[in-house]
């Protein structure tokens, strides 16, 4: 299965018709979680397959080789102690550390097969297929409004701009809240609103994949469910990957589970991915020793 | 303390804790000292103040009696008779010529500086250097430039003031925007930068209109300071026909304030010095509202930020 962009963004020009291509070859995941999880998802198709992925700022090694596969319609949430490289990790796949200063990967990163640091791949073109949503909510000091739009506006998706900005609002579950204050400015929202604004404005441009990077570490615990709640409603059109430090939210929300910790190497201390399965196996059977302490509360 | 844990009297110079808690020993010096630097800071402070409450008093009572509705309609007449009109109009369009040249160049060197350049980048700081550099260059020798530049060989002219006055604001209006731009949050150029739309569209859609409050305040601070510039405009734009309107500012001098206020004081006759006091309370007005109209912006923009 190939990934052809082309045909994927003349069909979003048609709102409404979701050209989402999905191939189902087994029941659908969750149904099947006493079934062995990674043995069922080689089956899913491949969103991301990472290869010996491994990141330096300059001469500081912030994360060790890594290599697990991330499937589509999924949520992959990356759980781990803080320092442990899980923002390094998730900012790495869409190319947002290119602009940290000293900023070296190793290893390959592929997208439906295609080298992301290959030199011909365009990182605007990379962004504009995998959005990603920050920690802090970050809306634009611009309308309600606007801040949907700006982003289609500026990739030239204005034919039918009001119905986009109304449907990412419904997918974001922000729409019945700020349908009548559309011109208002995002700053009036709260913080939690802010959020799910933040992820209407990622999700506008239509993305096929969706990057969240600690989405409800700054939000109350109600504005926290109701990011969880969009998570699941969200992963059978996107696919999904969220760090949290959180491992309650990892245990609600995520279909598979990649542990981060930090490892001595050398002289330092290095994230490195302890354990990888579906979140079944993590909460319940981790086989890792260090998963077990962090998933049971012994350390972190 | 340590010689009662080794069982040893108090050092004597230490103090006695239990003395009664009046200034001793060096402290009377220290106050004496301290009321010294705060009557000399404020005292500074007062005369600057009071120099500028000096130069309006001076320039208000000899000038508003100068001041009459004629006197801002009608062109001069005679040798020191008439109004300043023409020169009001020359020195509008020619200090809105430099400001056309210089707001644009000054804002991109403003967003190269924040948006481009890295924060550490050797053209960056460079460019910073050089804005300094202008900044602090007297006006006279950018007088002297432009003379060499547009003026020498031909006439003088109303645009060549123009581009003296825009060097004079330039760095000016550079140096503000990049202030102002830097106060834009970086999560706001990632979010954008995370929408997969490039990075000029994000600083155009997303920073510029941030920051524009701040932006429009420094270029108004730098027009007014220029429009009272006279050392580059005297070299430039000094030679021209003081009793009518020119509309065009090539090719040949066009009337403007400063150079006014210079040459009907050196006539050194009465008539002469009481229309240079009014035409400089016409140019202090002036400057003073766009100051004042500046801040207001500036006010008006934060606290539109604050409360949305």
């Amino acid at each position: 299965m190939s990934f052809d962009a082309r045909d994927r963004s003349r069909d979003l020009a048609d709102v409404g018709i979701r050209p989402r291509v999905r191939i189902q070859t087994e029941p659908p995941h969750e149904s099947a979680n006493a079934r062995n999880g990674t043995q069922q998802a080689t089956a899913r198709e491949v969103v991301f397959d990472i290869r010996n992925m491994s990141v330096h700022y300059g001469d500081n090694r912030a994360l060790d080789a890594t290599t697990l596969k991330i499937y589509r319609n999924l949520v992959t949430a990356v759980i781990g102690p803080s320092g442990c490289g899980k923002s390094t990790f998730i900012r790495s796949l869409n190319r947002m550390n290119d602009s940290v200063p000293g900023f070296r990967l190793g290893g390959q990163v592929l997208y439906h097969g295609h080298d992301v640091y290959g030199t011909a791949v365009n990182r605007v073109e990379v962004r504009r297929r995998i959005g990603i949503v920050f920690q802090r909510p970050n809306p634009f000091p611009k309308s309600i409004y606007d801040n949907v739009a700006w982003a289609p506006r500026n990739l030239g998706m204005k034919a039918d701009l009001d119905a986009w900005v109304k449907q990412a609002l419904r997918h974001a579950a922000l729409w019945d809240e700020v349908q009548d204050r559309l011109r208002d400015s995002a700053l009036s929202l709260s913080g939690g609103q802010q959020q799910r604004l933040c992820i209407a404005r990622a999700i506008a441009i239509e993305p096929d994949v969706l990057l969240l990077d600690e989405p409800a570490s700054a939000l109350d615990p109600v504005a926290t469910a109701s990011i969880e709640d969009l998570m699941r409603a969200l992963k059978s059109r996107y696919t999904i990957v969220v760090v949290t430090h959180n491992m309650q939210q990892a245990a609600r929300v995520a279909d598979h589970v990649a542990f981060f910790s930090l490892d001595q190497i050398g002289s330092g201390r290095v994230g490195t991915l302890i354990e990888y399965a579906d979140a079944e196996t993590i909460f319940r059977a981790p086989k890792d020793a260090r998963t077990r302490d962090y998933v049971t509360g012994q350390f972190g | 303390m340590i010689g009662h844990e080794d069982g040893q009297p108090r050092d004597p110079a230490l103090p006695d804790p239990t003395a009664p808690l009046t200034a001793t020993g060096n402290l009377r010096r220290r106050a004496a000292v301290n009321r010294m630097v705060e009557i000399s800071a404020s005292g500074s402070a007062l005369l600057a103040v009071s120099v500028l409450a000096l130069v309006l008093y001076g320039v208000i009572s000899r000038g508003a009696s100068a001041l009459s509705f004629t006197f801002l309609t009608s062109n001069p007449a005679g040798l020191a008779g008439g109004g300043i009109a023409n020169a009001l109009i020359g020195t509008a369009l020619i200090v809105a010529l430099a400001a056309v040249i210089a707001v644009p160049v000054g804002i991109l060197c403003g967003i190269y500086l924040t948006e481009f350049a890295g924060a550490r980048s050797r053209s960056g700081r460079a460019l910073k250097l050089v804005l300094d550099l202008m900044q602090g260059l007297p006006t006279v020798v950018v007088g002297l430039f432009v003379f060499g530049l547009l003026v020498a060989g031909g006439k003088e002219s109303g645009f060549a003031g123009a581009v003296a006055l825009s060097i004079v604001m330039l760095p000016l209006i550079a140096r503000s925007s990049q202030e102002v731009l830097a106060l834009v949050p970086g999560t706001l150029r990632e979010a954008a930068d995370a929408l997969g739309v490039d990075r000029w569209r994000g600083v155009v859609g997303v920073v510029l209109p941030t920051a524009l409050g701040g932006i429009a305040t420094g270029a108004i601070l730098a027009i007014a300071r220029a429009a009272g510039e006279t050392a580059p405009l005297l070299f430039v734009d000094g030679i021209y026909n003081a009793n009518t309107t020119e509309l065009n500012l090539f090719g040949h001098g066009v009337p403007n304030i400063p150079v006014l206020i210079l040459t009907t004081s050196d006539l050194a006759i009465p008539q002469g010095f009481a229309r240079a006091w009014g035409a400089a309370f016409v140019l202090l007005a002036l400057i003073m509202i766009a100051n004042i109209g500046a801040r207001l912006i500036l006010a008006r923009s934060r606290r539109v930020r604050m409360t949305r």
